[in-house]
């Protein structure tokens, strides 16, 4: 059961349309992260959840209730800010225990909970210091413990971990996921990096100007972008987008002609005709390097040595440079001609709108 | 929150100011037209223009104006340029950099009437002034700064109030230069003077456009320094619109020329005001 | 000379540079203090005595002709009373401005601001016709009035760029912690500009103590702040200079000491924040 529900969402600013009608149902429990490129309405989305921005259009329900109009501190709602947004005049065991202290909630019971939660994030030893004495890694587990002290219906983060030093990051993000797992409660995560999106979200809503361009569990994402902004957006390299010369459907496979090399498709059906900009879709690690007689041909520009793995970045024949995946410790050469073998179980296509095309696989 | 609330709040200062703006200055424009004065207070008969002609045929009007106006450039002109000069010189770290700075800032705090009694006795006095000792040290004969140059000694006055002001800003504004800036400027080959004439003067503009602003304001308006040293003399040559109409008012007690005269004044300050305006009201609004 | 040698001698010819010419500027004051310590035949000696035996009885005299205590309490009076008053006004002013900021907020603070320049000649008769009409001529309440909305507008633009610069996300996280607008402006909004507020009054105080046009003209005697007691030993009949020195340290110095102890603060609020 859907526990809080956005309906046709709006936002107008004055000469800008941030939200374009946003339907979002979320369940209880559950981790949501938005992500999607600077500016397209994702910390606009979160800000009129929390209601720091008023909407111009559309609802919100939290847990049956009618929450689209109500002022921010009456939501129930808490969050944690890419700045941290700690009061600075505060100690820390006044800055978690402000909201509390605002409800007029009795001081034992603030007592309790603020104890209970300075235990849980490791505070104790700077309860009564100022934000400013404080390093930006326990700045940030303040501002997150500010937020569960209240115990709310939802937690919102405002990109929480964008201010942090790498290390510090890959911390923090296991902490939070482990803090999802323990508390439970409702999350919702801003960030435009999508690593944090795929590991922290049981769902992930891609936003493009304004609109939601796909939700989806991180792999249904990456292995089923329905457009090619998605495609693009999700994974590490880049997903290759190899414009096709040509594709037709001969005897129960669809043909392409990628760049002069003719490619079998395994498809019984499209479920759309295709059209002469048809774009194959091709990840990094669906590729392999072979000594020869391969799909397609190329040389070798540039390798980038990862330690793990290693990636070439091959130049075809028309210009297009693609990244193929390749063994850690394979002694490749710049300026090396080289083969290229295709997964085509993995292709995806893209029509001319940029969106997927749907194809019935072959039956093994 | 709601649009009526911080409206609410507001409201005071606005119409707080709207009245302080509105009242007096439509009582000026109406005392400006009639004929009334306080030695004969119920004669009050519409008399036009006449008041204005009184005023600027007033053979001080001129003077007035021009010694206004010549007070306003020469300090706002002295401020600045000495300022950035020897702000640009003092901006390194030296010992006793904050007794300095405590010594300079000084001056701005004293009161103007103080100020020009101190400038009118013991610095000016052509027989027992500092000055006087001074050039009669050097076997000099010793200026009567009032009586031969008296713009000038409230130019010098004025200008020793402002100028540790002026000095003061741009050094606080020289400290955030972006030394990286100028360390490229040295490795390009930049001598001082360049640094001086291509960094440190447009990244004094904002600060420059602020001190001209404030000075602006209250030199239009200097009083108590005249009033209090030469008393507009000898003959209108320290006299500026703000002395030539308290005299007209309060030492004369002509309510009907004084406000004409006010509103020349209020005219004359819009003048400034506008060329003012658009010159560092952008800089002002960041 | 060594790089190092040669940096080392640019430093010194700075120090020795700007002390001279600090010490030029502080002179004249510097000069009123040690006078007020001489008798008035030292202190019109030519040459200028440097080391005499200092006297206190020119404060004693001071305070005996012109009543000192009750001129420094009106000063004291009006401009602590107009700065409290004006920032009562102000802060609601510019906290409605700097956090909801409309389309017209940028024209009604440069509107503000150029009641400034309404020169105060301008409008002296009506002014002084208003207060002789309602009885406060040569009143304490006349000043306050005036320095109030003289200094309003200045007030309102200080505290507005100070305001601005406060970290919006403060706020939003109070909102989001239950905090009502009032709980807003008194437990975050308050405490956190506190510094600046003070030094907005600081630098109110400091141009009420030193105005001169309205107290000169609106208050001649019994609610005469320092500004115009002072003014009334310009006199020229007699060379009382080692009086008036004393009269002149008794009227500067807490405006003085006063300033030096926050004269950081005071450049960065008369500066609308534009001097960082």
């Amino acid at each position: 059961m859907s526990y809080l529900t956005i309906t046709e969402l709006q936002k107008h600013y004055d000469n800008y349309h941030a939200l374009r009608g946003i339907n979002l149902s979320i369940t209880e429990g559950e981790f949501l992260v938005f992500v999607g490129p600077s500016g397209c309405g994702k910390s606009t989305l979160l800000r009129t959840i929390a209601g720091l921005e008023s909407s111009t259009g559309g609802t919100i329900e939290l847990d049956g209730r009618d929450i689209t109009e109500l002022a921010s501190s009456k939501r129930d709602l808490a969050m944690v800010f890419q700045s941290y947004a700690l009061y600075p005049h505060m100690t820390v065991a006044d800055n978690l225990s402000f909201a509390l202290r605002l409800a007029k909630v009795p001081d034992a019971e603030i007592k309790e909970k603020v104890r209970s939660v300075s235990a849980s994030l490791q505070l104790d030893p700077l309860l009564d210091r100022k934000p400013k004495e404080l390093s930006g890694g326990q700045r940030q587990r303040v501002a997150i413990g500010r937020a569960i002290v209240r115990q709310p219906k939802v937690f919102l983060f405002d990109e929480p971990l964008s201010n942090l030093d790498a290390a510090l990051r890959v911390q923090m993000r296991l902490e939070l996921a482990r803090l999802h797992k323990k508390l439970g409660t409702t999350m919702i995560y801003v960030t435009h990096d999508q690593i944090e999106a795929m590991t922290l979200a049981d769902r992930v809503v891609i936003l493009n100007a304004g609109q939601i361009e796909q939700v989806g569990t991180p792999l249904e994402l990456y292995r089923q972008p329905n457009s090619r902004f998605v495609a693009e957006f999700i994974g590490t390299p880049k997903m290759n987008l190899i414009p096709a010369n040509k594709a037709a459907l001969q005897d129960n496979n669809l043909a392409i002609d990628l760049l002069g090399n003719q490619i079998d498709f395994p498809a019984n059906r499209l479920k759309e005709s295709l059209s002469a900009s048809t774009i194959v879709g091709i990840r990094p690690e669906h590729m392999t390097l072979v000594e020869q007689d391969g799909d397609i041909q190329g040389r070798i520009e540039l390798v980038e040595h990862l330690g793990s793995e290693a990636y070439a970045h091959i130049q075809l024949g028309n210009d297009q440079t693609i990244i193929v995946k390749a063994p850690a410790r394979s002694e490749l050469k710049d300026g090396q001609d080289v083969s290229i073998n295709i997964d085509v179980q993995e292709i995806i296509l893209f029509n001319e709108n940029d969106r997927v095309i749907s194809v019935i696989p072959e039956e093994a | 929150m709601k649009r009526s609330i911080t409206r609410l709040l507001m409201a005071p200062s606005v119409i707080l100011l709207l009245a302080w703006m509105i009242i007096p200055l439509s009582m000026t424009i109406y005392f400006s037209t009639i004929e009334f004065s306080l030695y004969n207070p119920d004669q009050n008969g519409f008399v036009g223009w006449e008041n204005f002609e009184f005023f600027i045929t007033d053979p001080a009007f001129m003077p007035a104006v021009a010694n206004t106006l010549i007070l306003l450039l020469s300090v706002l002109f002295i401020t600045v340029v000495f300022g950035v000069m020897l702000s640009a010189l003092i901006d390194k770290p030296f010992y006793g950099q904050g007794i300095v700075r405590v010594l300079l800032i000084s001056p701005f705090f004293i009161m103007p009437t103080v100020n020009a009694l101190i400038w009118k006795n013991m610095m000016m006095n052509p027989v027992y002034g500092i000055f006087a000792w001074i050039s009669t040290s050097f076997g000099l004969e010793p200026i009567d700064w009032l009586s031969n140059h008296p713009l000038m000694s409230i130019i010098m006055m004025v200008s020793w109030q402002w100028l540790p002001f002026a000095i003061l800003v741009f050094v606080t504004a020289l400290q955030s230069q972006d030394t990286e800036q100028k360390e490229a400027a040295q490795m390009d080959g930049a001598t001082g003077l360049h640094i001086f004439r291509y960094l440190t003067i447009p990244h004094l503009a904002r600060p420059i456009a602020v001190v001209v602003m404030i000075e602006t304001i209250f030199l239009l308006a200097v009083f108590a320094e005249i009033l209090v040293s030469t008393n507009g003399g000898p003959g209108y040559d320290s006299t500026n619109l703000t002395y030539l109409i308290y005299n007209q008012a309060l030492l004369q007690f002509d309510v009907g020329t004084a406000s004409a005269g006010g509103l020349l004044a209020v005219v004359l300050a819009n003048i400034v005001a506008f060329f003012l305006i658009r010159a560092v009201g952008k800089n002002l609004t960041v | 000379m060594t790089l190092n040698q040669q940096r080392k001698f640019k430093t010194f010819l700075t120090g020795l540079f700007a002390w001279s010419v600090a010490l030029v500027l502080f002179f004249p004051i510097f000069w009123m203090f040690i006078t007020s310590f001489k008798t008035e035949l030292q202190a019109i000696s030519v040459p200028p005595a440097l080391f005499f035996e200092p006297t206190l009885e020119n404060y004693v005299e001071v305070q005996e002709r012109s009543d000192y205590v009750k001129h420094a309490l009106n000063s004291v009076i009006t401009s602590f009373g107009s700065t409290i008053l004006a920032l009562i006004i102000a802060i609601p002013a510019a906290y409605s401005m700097a956090f909801f900021p409309g389309k017209r907020t940028k024209d009604i603070l440069l509107w503000m601001l150029s009641t400034k320049m309404l020169p105060a000649v301008g409008v002296l008769m009506p002014i002084y016709l208003l207060s002789r009409d309602y009885g406060l001529l040569d009143t304490r309440a006349a000043l306050v009035i005036i320095f109030t909305l003289m200094n309003l507008p200045i007030i309102v633009w200080m505290l507005f760029s100070y305001f601005k610069d406060l970290p919006k996300e403060i706020l939003e996280a109070a909102r989001m912690d239950g905090a009502t607008p009032w709980d807003e402006i008194v437990k975050v909004v308050l405490p956190l500009s506190l510094g600046a507020i003070s030094s907005t009054a600081l630098l109110s105080i400091v141009l009420c103590w030193n105005e001169a046009f309205w107290s000169l003209n609106l208050t001649p005697s019994d609610a005469a702040p320092l500004t115009a007691m002072i003014a009334s030993y310009s006199s020229p009949e007699g060379l009382f200079w080692a009086k008036l020195s004393a009269a002149s340290t008794l009227a500067c110095a807490p405006i003085v000491i006063f300033g030096w102890f926050c004269q950081k603060q005071l450049v960065q609020g008369l500066t609308f924040g534009a001097v960082k």
